[in-house]
């Protein structure tokens, strides 16, 4: 059964913070829903806690690192679904019932097949 | 003797691309998988080029290509699944081997289905007309790259990457749902109106109309307005692929050369067709609602050239309005170089000419630059006219008139949409030429 990986594209919000309480809720009810699709999941830190790594030359160079995301845009990586779907389509229906998706935007993308 | 065996081959080549494109709608739906399918059709055409110089072209080639490929798919099948770790399941070979097509409920007819499938909305539109027109109107890349004004590296290249989106993402060839298809249809509108195009001026040079494309162009138009009988874009594709169509018999000499608008016996073009045309416009201009799309402005432009007694009584003042409306929803350099014709017809070959300086180069070549020269003829016509060249033209257009055509006349909604004054068109023309 091919995987896919819905990554959520959203505000870049701390979901530890009250408000964001009935939101992450809303999140865990898609867990839920959908358990048998899912096979890992996430929600990540705002990008104000994440940290660029970069090592410079080539391997062995080098270790450099750097505060604060990648780059700044409206919309962050705030989380991410292993999904298991039949074909593009399933994976698009389930996609489709995370609140990023009309919060944001959910970007899904299929998984290569480890042998 | 070579001679000999070349026409035969060519004959055999040519039939083998054309009822390959139709056998692959068909077997894609029946194996569910457009690279085995493809693979298959790829095969039996291999063995059709080998067999038919030597037995013949069969008296059924479609058929004799359906059942080959058929059988290819199932050896394909067969020797995928002898191989461990296939993901092609042996259990397809028996679906295939008692082969009975699944019954139509939404799209009844194989290409038309197919054509819906093929535009998916997760490829991009470009992608999903170029996809189709590859799969399952069999046009080559570099046909595609002609009607699609891109060239042919870049139209391969779109047509791997979507190959590798669809194997990667397991984007399934499920027939759109009835609720799905209007979402599609601009795409599928694309994708018949290039097919016609690349028909009626084919890029490779051997023939200058292609029958069979423009044919199922116009078959495939009729099928989609009668599948979506309310929707306007449909109307309007039939409408202007049957008012290009109905000049094509006049379109070229004994010798199967081009004979240029103002040289064509308009005596031989289809009024029937024309008629009809019109009519469909006239509804599809009513069903929506004045706003018009690209294919509507086209075949408007087409209803004027249609419905004009002679090249002299054309109302080129209303084809300029009707090009810069075009330009300003459908920028193209094609409809912009249009647009220098009609302004060097409607005002001056000097205009034309000075218009034509200031046209941004063509991205692609200059193929369509060559078929239609501004200013070619005019300077010794230009005198007969009469001094107020409006005049002329409103004549020979109430010559020409139906009571259908008067209706596209006076009801053309997009009139409102720009400011009235017509007969001002040359002093406009500098300020809208320089796009881009």
């Amino acid at each position: 059964m091919p995987q896919y990986l819905a990554l959520t594209y959203t505000a870049d919000v701390d979901w530890w913070a009250p408000e964001q309480a009935s939101e992450l809720a809303d999140y865990r009810q898609f867990a839920v829903d959908n358990a048998d699709c899912i096979r890992a999941s996430a929600v990540l830190h705002p990008t104000s806690t994440a940290t660029v790594v970069r090592v410079a030359g080539a391997r062995g160079g080098d270790v450099v690192i750097t505060d604060g995301p990648y780059a700044e845009t409206k919309e962050a990586l705030t989380g991410y679904y292993l999904l298991e779907a039949a074909d593009l389509e399933e994976a698009v229906a389930i996609a489709a019932q995370l609140p990023a998706a009309w919060g944001g935007a959910v970007e899904v993308r299929p998984v290569i097949a480890s042998k | 003797m070579v001679a000999r065996h070349d026409t035969a081959h060519d004959t055999v080549a040519e039939t083998v691309r054309v009822e390959g494109a139709r056998i692959l709608a068909t077997l894609i739906r029946a194996v569910g998988d457009v690279q085995l399918a493809e693979d298959a059709v790829q095969e039996a055409t291999l063995a059709a080029l080998d067999a038919w110089p030597v037995t013949g072209v069969p008296p059924q080639p479609r058929a004799w290509l359906a059942l080959t490929a058929r059988r290819k798919a199932i050896d394909i099948l067969r020797r995928e699944r002898a191989r461990p770790g296939k993901e092609r399941d042996g259990l397809r070979v028996i679906e295939l081997a008692s082969y009975e097509l699944p019954p139509d409920d939404v799209v009844d007819d194989d290409v038309l289905r197919l054509i819906f499938t093929c535009c998916h909305p997760a490829l991009s539109p470009a992608t999903r007309v170029a996809l189709a027109l590859r799969t399952l109107c069999g046009l080559s890349p570099a046909q595609i790259a002609g009607v699609l004004l891109t060239t042919e590296a870049a139209t391969t290249r779109r047509l791997t990457r979507a190959r590798q989106k669809i194997a990667a993402a397991h984007i399934p060839y499920r027939v759109p749902a009835e609720a799905e298809l209007a979402a599609r249809l601009p795409a599928v509108c694309g994708v018949i109106h290039s097919l016609y195009t690349a028909g009626h001026a084919p890029v490779d040079g051997r023939a200058a109309y292609d029958v069979d494309a423009c044919a199922e162009a116009l078959r495939l138009a009729e099928l989609l307005h009668d599948l979506l009988p309310e929707q306007s874009m449909p109307v309007a594709v039939l409408a202007l692929l049957l008012l290009t169509q109905a000049r094509s018999p006049a379109r070229l000499d004994t010798a199967g050369d081009v004979v240029t608008l103002d040289q064509q016996d308009r005596g031989r073009w289809d009024a029937v067709a024309i008629a009809r045309g019109i009519e469909l416009l006239n509804d599809s201009l009513r069903r929506s609602h004045g706003q018009a799309d690209a294919y509507q402005l086209q075949a408007a432009i087409a209803a004027e050239h249609a419905r004009a007694a002679s090249y002299d009584g054309t109302d080129w003042a209303e084809i300029l309005r009707l090009y810069d409306l075009l330009l300003s929803i459908a920028p193209s350099h094609t409809a912009g170089l249009a647009r220098v014709v009609a302004a060097s017809e409607a005002a001056d070959p000097a205009t034309g000419l000075a218009m034509l300086a200031e046209l941004p180069p063509s991205p692609v070549g200059t193929r369509f630059a060559l078929n239609c020269s501004p200013a070619k003829g005019r300077t010794q016509r230009q005198p007969e006219n009469s001094p107020n060249p409006s005049t002329g033209r409103r004549r020979s257009r109430s010559d020409s008139t139906g009571s259908d055509v008067e209706r596209y006349s006076s009801g053309w909604p997009c009139r409102r949409r720009r400011r009235s004054g017509g007969p001002e068109v040359p002093g406009d023309v500098p300020s809208t030429g320089r796009t881009s």
